[in-house]
């Protein structure tokens, strides 16, 4: 195996997140009563007319745009001929000749370098319906909903260039990256609005015959798949069998591909120029327009954060993941300028929170965090405490200083009361003064942590050490 | 006028692709048809077109859109209505293997 060459070309279809379908009203909501969200046109009813959201346009140009594609001119949609159930018209409007955009890159990092993948185009089409099949009684039907026929979909067709699983693992992981930044699309692989098929093939000096691989429906079956099929061709290479040009589809529960032949027409698309759609007329006027609105992004924010902020490739690499918490972050820094802190923040309690909340939109307004690590640089808040504040923020969306009131939080500096409280822990945990008599520096320790515990964590910790040292001292002498 | 001729195996094909059955006198009745309607076309070969540009479309016009806004959909009954099969709020058809 080691002396082919893998070559991969990733088909990435994404489902753009535009209110209305493509070439309709309908809505486009994941997740409806079957068949409640169609009309005449995505039903493909007779003498209907389609006609185009210029949204799902204009995110298409601003994808090819963030991909380094050349946007075309003059392009058109395509008929594309074929037969099956989820496909009400029996034909898909797409692009054939004559797409939005060809050409561009995206760069990924693979062991530490930056590896150029090739981007073919980017072209625009419509979702199909969701079939799902019978079982027992109904298992000799299949069932149809049209919710989904007619969803404006992005197809990113990338170059032969992606040599390795982890390749394509990177390449769909940046991608994603950057459609989520545009805010495009959700790119839910679970929900199918992020879909990836791919052309493998192995060669010496050049490519072999190739094949395409459907159904790896995660980053981990892309990943799992592809390795299967590199091993399967390898294997027939091996025995010097022959490759044959066919789609296998990937089997998820027997981690296998297997393939769709005799199943499967021979595709005869018999593609023609879409009579119902007239062609488009892209000037740089328009793309430059669309251009001067894309958000920064990830890449460079990524570049940014570490020259800008001084933070480690680690934490620009973490904070820059999503946009929204990259947004937060800036927010964060602008009203407490210590952006290392604000980083170790976000990136610890607050990430987990978020992720136990299973929700990126983030309820705590950014001068709150502010306010809260203001009162952990004074000292007035332990970072124990804090954390916790934290989790109550989360929670309740109430403020920092409603918080520490309410749960009488704030750091008990007050050396009376604490010394009170010493003297008690001392008191009672005879056996741990012992043993700091006998010369156990560890016996403090304890001690200390029985202070905090008593006070319920809001001893100043510095404070908590002092004194249960002064009180030693003063009750037993200097330990030996 | 230049004569064509389609064979029985392209009328198979081109009815296979559209999911048509049809008889022996069928296949032979459109071969000679669908021979008759492209030499028809081939008429327009006449035509010296050095000096027109390939064109997709009829219409001298270019970009019609709509805004990204919601209209008027079906309910899954009326949508269903003329489905020759059906159950609950699904189009049932023969199973297809996919
Ligand atoms: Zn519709």
């Amino acid at each position: 195996m080691d002396s082919y060459k893998v070559y991969i070309g990733l088909e990435v279809h994404v489902e753009l997140s535009t209110q209305s379908k493509f070439f309709c009203g309908c809505k486009t909501k994941f997740g409806a009563t079957p068949n409640t969200q169609v009309c005449p046109v995505c039903l493909g009813f007779p003498g209907v007319l389609p006609v185009i959201n210029k949204k799902a346009l204009e995110y298409t140009i601003a994808c090819a745009l963030a991909l380094n594609s050349k946007i075309n001119e003059n392009s058109r949609f395509a008929r594309k001929n074929y037969y099956y159930p989820d496909l009400p018209k029996n034909f898909q409007i797409s692009q054939y000749e004559e797409p939005i955009a060809t050409g561009g890159w995206i760069d990924i990092e693979i062991n530490g370098q930056t590896k150029k993948i090739g981007i073919e185009r980017v072209h625009l089409e419509e979702d199909a319906g969701k079939l799902i099949h019978g079982e027992g009684e109904d298992a000799e039907w299949s069932f149809v909903d049209c919710n989904r026929a007619g969803i404006p979909l992005m197809e990113i067709v990338s170059c032969p260039e992606i040599n390795s699983p982890d390749e394509a693992y990177e390449y769909l992981t940046i991608l994603r990256r950057i459609l989520r930044y545009l805010g495009v699309s959700d790119c839910n692989m679970e929900e199918g609005s992020l879909r990836c098929d791919a052309n493998i093939s192995l060669g010496k000096a050049e490519m072999g015959t190739k094949t395409e691989i459907k159904n790896m429906n995660s980053f981990k079956e892309l990943r799992e798949g592809l390795k299967v099929e590199i091993q399967r061709q390898a294997n027939l290479l091996k025995k010097g069998e022959k490759i044959i040009q066919e789609t296998r589809f990937w089997d998820a529960k027997k981690k296998k591909t297997f393939s769709m032949r005799g199943k499967e027409e021979a595709h005869d698309y018999r593609y023609f120029p879409e009579p119902d759609l007239l062609p488009l007329y892209i000037d740089d006027n328009w793309t430059e327009r669309i251009k001067a609105n894309l958000p920064e992004l990830p890449q460079h924010r990524f570049d940014r954060f570490i020259h800008e902020y001084k933070l480690p490739s680690y934490d620009a690499g973490v904070l820059t993941e999503s946009r929204e918490i990259a947004d937060y972050f800036e927010r964060c820094v602008r009203l407490f300028p210590k952006p290392k802190m604000v980083s170790n923040w976000i990136m610890g309690d607050f990430m987990r929170l978020i992720k136990q909340e299973g929700e990126v939109k983030i309820k705590i307004h950014p001068a709150e965090v502010a306010d809260l690590l203001k009162e952990v640089e004074k000292g007035t808040l332990s970072t124990t405490l804090a954390k916790e504040v934290m989790e109550i923020m989360f929670k309740s969306g109430k403020g920092v200083t409603q918080i520490m009131e309410e749960k009488q939080l704030q750091q008990i500096t007050d050396k009376k009361s604490l010394e009170k409280a010493a003297k008690q822990v001392i008191e009672e945990n005879q056996k741990a003064v012992g043993d700091w008599q006998k010369g156990k520096s560890q016996a403090i320790k304890f001690l200390v942590g029985q202070l905090m515990k008593k006070t319920k964590g809001r001893a100043n910790p510095q404070l908590a050490n002092e004194l249960i040292e002064k009180k030693l001292k003063e009750l037993f002498g200097a330990s030996s | 006028m230049e004569k064509r001729t389609i064979d029985l195996e392209q009328v198979r094909y081109i009815a296979h692709l559209a999911r048509l059955e049809l008889s022996l006198e069928e296949e032979e009745k459109f071969a000679r048809q669908l021979g008759r309607i492209l030499s028809y076309v081939e008429k327009l070969k006449e035509l010296d077109t050095t000096n027109v540009p390939p064109t997709s479309h009829v219409l001298p016009l270019k970009n019609v859109f709509r805004e990204d806004a919601l209209g008027f959909s079906l309910s899954s009954k009326e949508a269903l209505s003329n489905a020759p099969c059906r159950k609950d709020n699904w189009f049932k058809v023969p199973k297809i293997v996919g």
